[in-house]
């Protein structure tokens, strides 16, 4: 005998506590402190930062651990609470010229002001599974330089090239008011402002595959690798009963300069382009296809046809963000019995009526002809 | 909806959070979008949708919607699939108990604000109640062309032929319109109006209604409404007129004809029964006697 199903608030909690004892593990095993995860996850964190837009290490730390790990839901946590959060205002735009630099490089020059330097990256190692690890065996001390002279050694690649009009420039900052696509509903089409403001906080799965598709011919931009710079900014914000900047501190940055081919047209010359990325704290592999798909998104504006994915920003942005694809494809678990009666209802319907017509040969004078006069 | 008074824009107590959880500035921006639908019924309204502490495709539009009009007095009700009890009303509603503190009810008819996925109730509604819609794809025409820039066109211009001929190529192919949800819906005679996954069997439903319907679309950033007494027309043709599903049996356990009903598969050798898919309507009946053959 059928009774109604009850009981979905006791089984909700138990859900939540059988979930809080999973997500401790073993308890012989010690807990992990948040402080072990912003340190030694570190490029996770930095993910959660960027895609959870909201530079907070430790909280980005604390929902990683919540979330068991779990990227997206990391993420999720850090914008829920972002959401609550009040606005002061924007700061000053951040002058990554005068990054204190962890690292650099440039693909396009073989030596350049400030030279090349490596810092921290796995683009050498020999991906071999280092057992030493597993018995906590302690890094050899890294290998110390005496500091450069000033960061003013070290300008962007972008503007030594642009300085000889072979790159385009920046466009001028004329003070307009740039968009804010958490405060307010995108509206296609979007500016470019708008348009890296979704790319930032996007998944980063998601624009690899993108900016990598650009490589293989959906919507070739031969890129370059002007630049990738990883370091600190400062961050300065002006107060209105002040009126001057005042600096806030530092946040760690990952700027990436792609230059691509330009062959110009009517009242453009020739010249190299660019594409865009910059995410919080170490991530390259996200800035760089970041600036793909942003170059590929200004097909438009420069005259190419929009004709793959990676130019469509109605594609892109709309598809892009994590925590919104996953909620949707995700509330498919959710209870949809409404509508799959009403779907069983038809097919039962139409599958009678099919039965029905197999059971006796179509006459010219059945049933059957208009439909197939409608058809065609 | 109660008018939210000064008081309502306080802490709630214990929460940490704002008066049903949004604070004020979000709420006024939401209200705003809200006036302008139910002037521009069908219409819908861009609005800058927050990210909710429930995930995208779980009501966050809805909710969103019922934080930004319930004011301390209102009583609250959640269903999803037409029941109370399923595991997200359940949460929702509590979600509401938690921020806003306010009273809930199962009962349609105690019922102030009715929070829905899916359904709607079948006790008919009354005036100054609120349905609030969770809708997962606002645009009716959506899946008919895929681009924001070119369907909002398409709305302006008031250029349905594309979903006419959507409907026409089933009946072609089916010998039916093969749409048995989210059935699109002409709106005070002007806009073409997705009613969010329903049922068509509650389309009708929707038509001069004395209810307040809202409907809110959290990821797609939309919200758009039907105000009472509106003339909601579901799309057909003469000689095809629309008609709703019905079913050759009644409830199993409160004998009511003319309902939605669930079909719950009770064994592994074809046993199932029908029962009613909107849970207070069908205590509400048991409760004044009626049965059915299995109750």
């Amino acid at each position: 005998m059928y009774v109604a199903v009850k009981g979905g608030e006791a089984a909700i909690d138990n859900a939540h506590r059988l979930l809080a004892e999973i997500r401790r593990g073993d308890p012989a095993v010690p807990e992990l402190t948040v402080a072990q995860i912003r340190e030694q996850m570190r490029l996770l964190v930095d993910r959660v930062m960027t895609e959870g837009s909201l530079y907070d290490p430790d909280l980005a730390a604390l929902a990683l651990k919540q979330a068991r790990g779990d990227v997206v839901e990391a993420v999720f946590l850090v914008r829920a609470y972002r959401t609550t959060l009040p606005r002061f205002g924007a700061t000053e735009a951040v002058d990554t010229g005068a990054m204190t630099l962890a690292r650099r490089i440039s693909a396009t020059f073989k030596d350049l002001p400030g030279g090349q330097v490596l810092g921290p990256t796995f683009d050498y190692t020999h991906r071999l599974v280092d057992f030493g690890l597993a018995d906590g065996a302690g890094p050899e001390p890294a290998a110390e330089a005496e500091p450069e002279a000033d960061a003013a050694a070290c300008p962007r690649v972008t503007d030594l090239l642009g300085q000889a009009g072979l790159l385009e420039p920046s466009p001028p900052d004329e003070g307009a008011a740039i968009g804010d696509l958490t405060r307010e509903p995108v509206d296609y089409p979007v500016d470019r402002a708008v348009r890296l403001q979704g790319l930032a906080r996007g998944d980063e799965g998601f624009l690899l595959a993108l900016g990598y598709s650009t490589q293989r011919g959906y919507g070739r931009t031969h890129p370059f690798v002007g630049e990738i710079r990883v370091g600190a900014v400062e961050l300065a914000f002006t107060p209105e009963e002040l009126g001057f900047p005042v600096s806030l501190g530092t946040v760690e940055l990952t700027e990436c300069q792609m230059i691509n081919q330009f062959h110009g047209h009517g009242a453009v010359p020739p010249q190299f382009t660019r594409g865009y990325g910059l995410v919080f704290g170490q991530g390259e592999r996200k800035a760089m296809a970041m600036a793909l798909v942003d170059r590929s998104l200004r097909a438009a504006e420069l005259g190419e046809a929009v004709a793959v994915p990676a130019q469509d920003q109605e594609f892109v942005l709309a598809h892009c963000d994590s925590l919104q694809a996953t909620g949707f494809v995700e509330h498919m678990k959710l209870p949809h019995y409404v509508d799959f009666q009403a779907e069983l209802e038809l097919v039962r319907r139409l599958r009678a009526e099919h039965a029905a017509r197999s059971a006796v040969p179509p006459s010219p004078d059945s049933d059957e002809a208009p439909l197939r006069e409608a058809a065609e | 909806m109660n008018a939210p008074d000064l008081a309502s824009a306080t802490v709630s107590a214990g929460t940490g959070y704002n008066f049903a959880y949004l604070d004020e500035g979000t709420k006024r921006m939401i209200r705003r979008a809200i006036l302008k639908a139910i002037a521009i019924p069908g219409y819908q309204v861009p609005f800058a949708a927050r990210e909710m502490p429930m995930p995208y495709g779980w009501g966050t539009g809805g909710v969103q919607v019922t934080a930004a009009i319930l004011g301390a007095a209102d009583v609250l009700k959640v269903i999803d699939q037409g029941a109370d009890d399923t595991t997200n009303a359940v949460s929702i509603r509590r979600f509401f108990t938690a921020t806003a503190g306010i009273a809930t009810t199962t009962r349609t008819a105690e019922a102030t604000v009715i929070q829905t996925r899916h359904r709607i109730p079948e006790a008919p509604l009354a005036e100054g109640q609120v349905l609030v819609y969770q809708v997962p794809i606002p645009e009716p025409l959506r899946f008919l062309e895929p681009r924001e820039t070119e369907t909002r066109q398409l709305h302006a211009l008031a250029e349905y032929g594309l979903m006419h001929v959507k409907l026409y190529e089933d009946i072609a192919r089916h010998g039916h319109i093969a749409t048995t949800y989210a059935y699109p819906v002409e709106v005070a005679g002007r806009y073409v109006m997705d009613p969010s996954p329903t049922p068509k069997f509650d389309n009708p439903k929707m038509d001069d209604c004395p209810a307040l319907q809202l409907f809110g679309a959290g990821r797609e950033k939309r919200i758009y409404a039907i105000p009472p007494h509106t003339r909601v027309r579901s799309l057909d043709f003469e000689d095809h007129p629309f008609r709703v599903q019905s079913f050759d049996r009644p409830c199993a356990l409160c004998g009511a004809e003319d309902v939605y009903l669930d079909e719950v598969v009770l064994d592994d050798a074809g046993g199932r029964m029908f029962v009613c898919s909107d849970t207070d309507h069908c205590e509400t009946r048991r409760a004044d006697g009626h049965t059915g053959e299995a109750a």
